[in-house]
């Protein structure tokens, strides 16, 4: 793929984007508090769901590097269902 | 700057709207045929939305200076009901030479179903017969990423399909890189909480440069924002990017792709 646009100065990304993920982080935090303070408990399959946002929050804990900043399409396929290269074969089409 | 939002639904939205994006620079929109909220009954309820979509919507649009070009299928919700989506596919070419219809769409896929592939396969069909372009859904959330492989699969596998003719649309993180390498283009959507946000939509145009991008709305009847691509115009000045950059993913790449169809016909500010 050509013309990828030059990369910007971190310094600038950086003050740009630390109080707004300050806040996503704290909405997020507080939001598993509320998960927490909740009563009763969650049947399998909505506890299952939970589950993958533990394994999120893991997920974005993980270094990268330069190469391969690819946290974001990590976590849409940590929450993707799986794909089956034979799907033709099962549906007959 | 002028623009071109390749994928709203203008049916959905009101005059105002119209009258809202004439002044932020939208100069043209796109419009594939949808769901309704509700499954059609018939195929004459088909016909008389691409009635509207081919004879009402241009018009309405006209008042604002805003050209409308748009695209005709049973959308993949209503797939469900083989015999009613073959009616319709048969009904489509009465429509096919009217002015301002680029192709078949938005097909796709929703729930990754067989009814909803076979659906699909008919109508790649029917375009490859009648020579049109393709415009495509990919499905929500949890879906998209199998969905979207599904889809690529079918295109891929047939050896007939011009892949510059087809825009895989609601590409997100995972999805692009495989529509892109495969050679189709590829739609962002800038919805307000699912698919992509304006920022989400600049970072992947940093990650895979600008060539078969393209941005949209897909404004419709639900939580949706009509004015979403001059977010993003906003978002990669904010950034620093580029005018021209900006230019060819809003207005270029739009019309690179539209003139592609036999039905497009343009005319400049
Ligand atoms: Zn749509």
């Amino acid at each position: 793929m050509s013309d990828i646009p030059p990369a910007r100065p971190v310094a600038a990304t950086f003050e740009n984007e630390f109080l707004p993920v300050r806040a996503k982080l704290l909405e997020v935090a507080a939001a598993l508090d509320r998960l927490d303070r909740g009563a009763g408990e969650l049947d399998e399959a909505a506890a299952a769901r939970r589950a993958l946002l533990v394994d999120a929050v893991q997920l974005l804990a993980q270094s990268c590097d330069a190469t391969h900043t690819d946290r974001a399409e990590r976590l849409q396929l940590l929450f993707s269902r799986a794909y089956d290269a034979d799907w033709r074969q099962a549906f007959e089409v | 700057m002028n623009y071109i939002d390749p994928h709203i639904h203008m049916v959905s939205r009101t005059t105002d709207d119209y009258e809202t994006l004439a002044k932020m620079g939208c100069v043209a929109v796109s419009e594939p045929a949808f769901w309704a909220g509700y499954d059609r009954g018939s195929v004459e309820g088909f016909r008389d939305y691409f009635e509207q979509l081919t004879a009402f919507e241009p018009k309405r649009a006209g008042w604002y200076g805003v050209q409308h070009f748009t695209w005709l299928c049973i959308n993949a919700k209503e797939a469900e009901n083989v015999a009613l989506s073959r009616e319709v596919i048969a009904m489509i070419p009465e429509f096919l030479d009217r002015p301002g219809v680029l192709g078949i769409g938005e097909i796709g896929l929703n729930k990754n179903t067989r009814n909803e592939a076979t659906v699909f396969l008919e109508h790649v069909e029917l375009a490859l017969k009648t020579g049109e372009q393709l415009l495509i859904h990919t499905p929500h959330l949890e879906d998209k990423h199998q969905g979207t492989r599904m889809i690529i699969d079918m295109l891929a596998g047939d050896a007939r399909v011009d892949r510059r003719r087809v825009l895989i649309d609601h590409v997100e993180e995972h999805t692009v890189r495989p529509v892109l390498e495969a050679g189709f283009w590829a739609g962002m959507t800038l919805y307000p909480v699912s698919k992509c946000t304006p920022a989400r939509a600049v970072d992947i145009v940093e990650m895979y440069g600008p060539e078969r991008l393209l941005v949209n709305s897909a404004g419709d009847w639900g939580p949706s924002k009509p004015t979403a691509v001059p977010d993003f115009i906003l978002e990669m000045r904010r950034r620093g990017h580029d005018e021209a950059l900006i230019r060819r993913v809003v207005y270029d790449n739009p019309l690179t792709f539209f003139r592609q169809s036999r039905g497009f016909r343009f005319t400049p500010r």
